[in-house]
């Protein structure tokens, strides 16, 4: 266990609690940037998804694991920045602008998908925002003079001026700055009032509004954050693929992503980023049991799945906080060795009942 | 005018009555109570003034503004804060984050300079917490700062809400039950914190309240209702020793005698 001694308010406000804590992260950051230097392109492709995944992991990470609304639909965010990125790129468009443009239209959709939000809770959300899903891909798929239906769409390597990403190694450095962009700014809004009113809303509406929390304004907010980052990983993504179409943008995906910040640990940056490694590294896994236990066409179809669910279900019996909580306990276990108590995670029931209005 | 008025107001749920032409005024600087037996309609008049519920009938003046049509939130921002009767507090985080949160309605930042962080919102921060520190410091909860409120003992849960509505700067502070459920020497730090904040803070509070102690103890006047309707209202030896408030809480003298 480490003491601080604080002597002023900015060591409770900065990024890093301590000196040591930075360095890792600076290690880790640099160790980013060395990989793609050993790696064969084939892992340094799974990379760049998992830097996209998780820019959209932290966004929903912002919207279900802080502010608590749930998302069935943000495959079509991420539809809606891929085909908006792709759309103006084919126009003539840099790909700078075209970027931004992708989170921003995203962000407006995202207005009117959190409107329904102001009414609806759990479950009704789920479905409304699963409904907007299916809408959203039906369009893609009716607009073919624009997205050209189920044919799909080729799409460019991102370039910047002069500078072309078109190589393994240098999209991957592209994702990873937007990355660690979206995680600064997703954390800097954490830490800021805007922040703690989406953990408000989250465990009390009634008093956050006895705060002077507008719920309309931060749960619209909350949905407007979230579809922003979809739509600008959608944009990557669009990129990475450099071909589209509406089946890269199903319900499944959608359920992928839930799946990432459940299993990462709901509530932490750091879980989002850790639920998209494990989701994009999960099919891997299967691919390589495949080599081993050899394939039997009759598990392919839905076992992927299959496995999703299993995982959710077990992380929410075996370990709610997800990977990032276990992450944290076993790190606890170092810290306190000789001394660690069975009891210190168990949480605490509660034997009075919250008055609800 | 008065700082605080009700002027006859009216709600119903169904065919029952909650509250039934129901006026009073609070001045500035005073501890106005209100009494009365289960199901009285006290914790309601709460709810009507932070908007939970919508008036039937009669408004609410607070600084002569009519606040009987504006937002929830908007109630918050002009400067009443409240606690609830059985705590509402954002369990999943810390007792500073929750004092953090009662400064939400003073922020004056916005969300772009929020996502970059710029040198007002380090500012902001840092004065918002100053004030959380001193709020800490008031009411001793410094072996609670860091702990996540939802593991916390109840009584500790009630100070930590009532700091949250110091936190807000209040003008007018609604304390709905503030003793319930806490110990003796619980309910005593509670006096004195309430007259601390009378006092030196110059805030204008109102409790609903069940212990007759405290009431006596702290109001300058005091409302008495049953079943929604105001039986008298006066200083607090003359209603806590009015006939009918007596009748509403322990029923008629010969309601139990044979017939």
């Amino acid at each position: 266990m480490r003491f601080v001694l604080k002597r002023h308010y900015n060591e409770d406000i900065k990024l890093f609690r301590y000196r040591s804590t930075f360095f890792w992260y600076l290690g880790l950051v640099i160790g980013c940037f060395l990989l793609p230097l050993v790696l064969s392109s084939y892992f340094i492709s799974l990379l760049s998804f998992i830097c996209i995944y998780s820019i959209v992991s932290v966004g929903l990470m912002l919207l279900t694991g802080y502010t608590g609304q749930i998302s069935l639909g943000h495959a079509a965010f991420f539809a809606i920045g891929a085909y908006t990125s792709s759309i103006l790129t084919k126009t003539g468009l840099p790909f700078l602008l075209a970027f931004p443009t992708a989170g921003l239209l995203a962000a407006i959709v995202g207005i009117i998908i959190g409107l329904p939000a102001l009414r609806l809770s759990g479950l009704y959300l789920a479905i409304v925002t699963m409904a907007f899903s299916f809408i959203v891909e039906e369009i893609i798929l009716r607009c073919e003079s624009l997205t050209r239906g189920n044919l799909g769409m080729m799409v460019g390597p991102p370039s910047i001026g002069t500078l072309s990403f078109d190589t393994e190694k240098s999209f991957f450095y592209l994702a990873l700055i937007f990355l660690i962009f979206t995680l600064l700014t997703a954390k800097n809004i954490l830490r800021s009032p805007t922040g703690r009113a989406f953990s408000a809303i989250r465990d009390s509406e009634v008093a956050a509004q006895a705060m002077g929390i507008s719920l309309p304004k931060y749960k619209v907010l909350a949905f407007v954050i979230s579809a922003f980052f979809t739509g600008i990983a959608g944009s990557l993504f669009a990129h990475k693929m450099t071909f589209i179409n509406p089946e890269s943008f199903t319900i499944a995906v959608s359920i992928e992503f839930m799946a990432m910040i459940i299993i990462g640990g709901l509530g932490s940056l750091q879980g989002a980023v850790l639920g998209a490694i494990f989701v994009i590294l999960l099919p891997q896994l299967i691919v390589l049991t495949k080599y081993y236990v050899g394939s039997i066409p009759s598990i392919q179809a839905g076992f992927e799945s299959g496995l999703y669910g299993l995982m959710i279900i077990l992380f929410i019996l075996f370990e709610p906080m997800g990977i990032y909580g276990r992450w944290r306990k076993v790190k606890f276990y170092f810290e306190l060795f000789p001394l660690y108590k069975k009891d210190t995670f168990r949480r605490e029931r509660k034997y009075y009942k919250m008055q609800r209005q | 005018m008065s700082y605080f008025e009700a002027q006859g107001i009216s709600i119903q749920f169904g065919g029952l009555t909650a509250l039934n032409n129901v006026s009073f005024e609070v001045n500035q600087g005073e501890v106005f109570s209100i009494i009365g037996p289960n199901g009285a309609g006290k914790t309601t008049i709460f709810n009507c003034i932070n908007r939970y519920y919508d008036l039937d009938k009669g408004m609410f003046l607070f600084r002569d503004d009519d606040i009987t049509r504006v937002k929830p939130h908007v109630v918050a921002e002009m400067g009443i804060s409240r606690t609830f009767q059985n705590t509402e507090l954002f369990g999943n985080t810390t007792v500073l984050d929750n004092l953090l949160l009662g400064r939400h309605r003073l922020r004056r930042t916005n969300i772009l300079k929020e996502a970059l962080f710029t040198q007002s919102v380090r500012k902001q921060e840092i004065g918002n917490r100053e004030k959380a520190e001193k709020i800490i410091d008031f009411l001793n909860l410094k072996p609670y700062r860091d702990r996540m409120v939802a593991g916390l003992p109840y009584g500790i849960q009630k100070i930590v809400e009532l700091g949250r509505a110091l936190a807000m700067e209040p003008e007018l502070l609604l304390l709905d039950e503030p003793s319930s459920g806490m110990s003796m020497e619980e309910t005593e730090d509670m006096v004195f914190w309430i007259s601390d904040i009378k006092e030196q803070m110059g805030v204008t509070i109102i409790i609903v309240e069940h212990d007759m102690k405290l009431v006596k103890e702290l109001s300058d006047r005091v409302i008495a209702l049953s079943f929604g309707v105001p039986l008298t209202q006066g200083s607090p030896e003359e209603v806590l020793n009015h006939p009918e408030v007596i009748k509403a809480y322990l029923g008629e003298k010969d309601a139990f005698s044979p017939a």
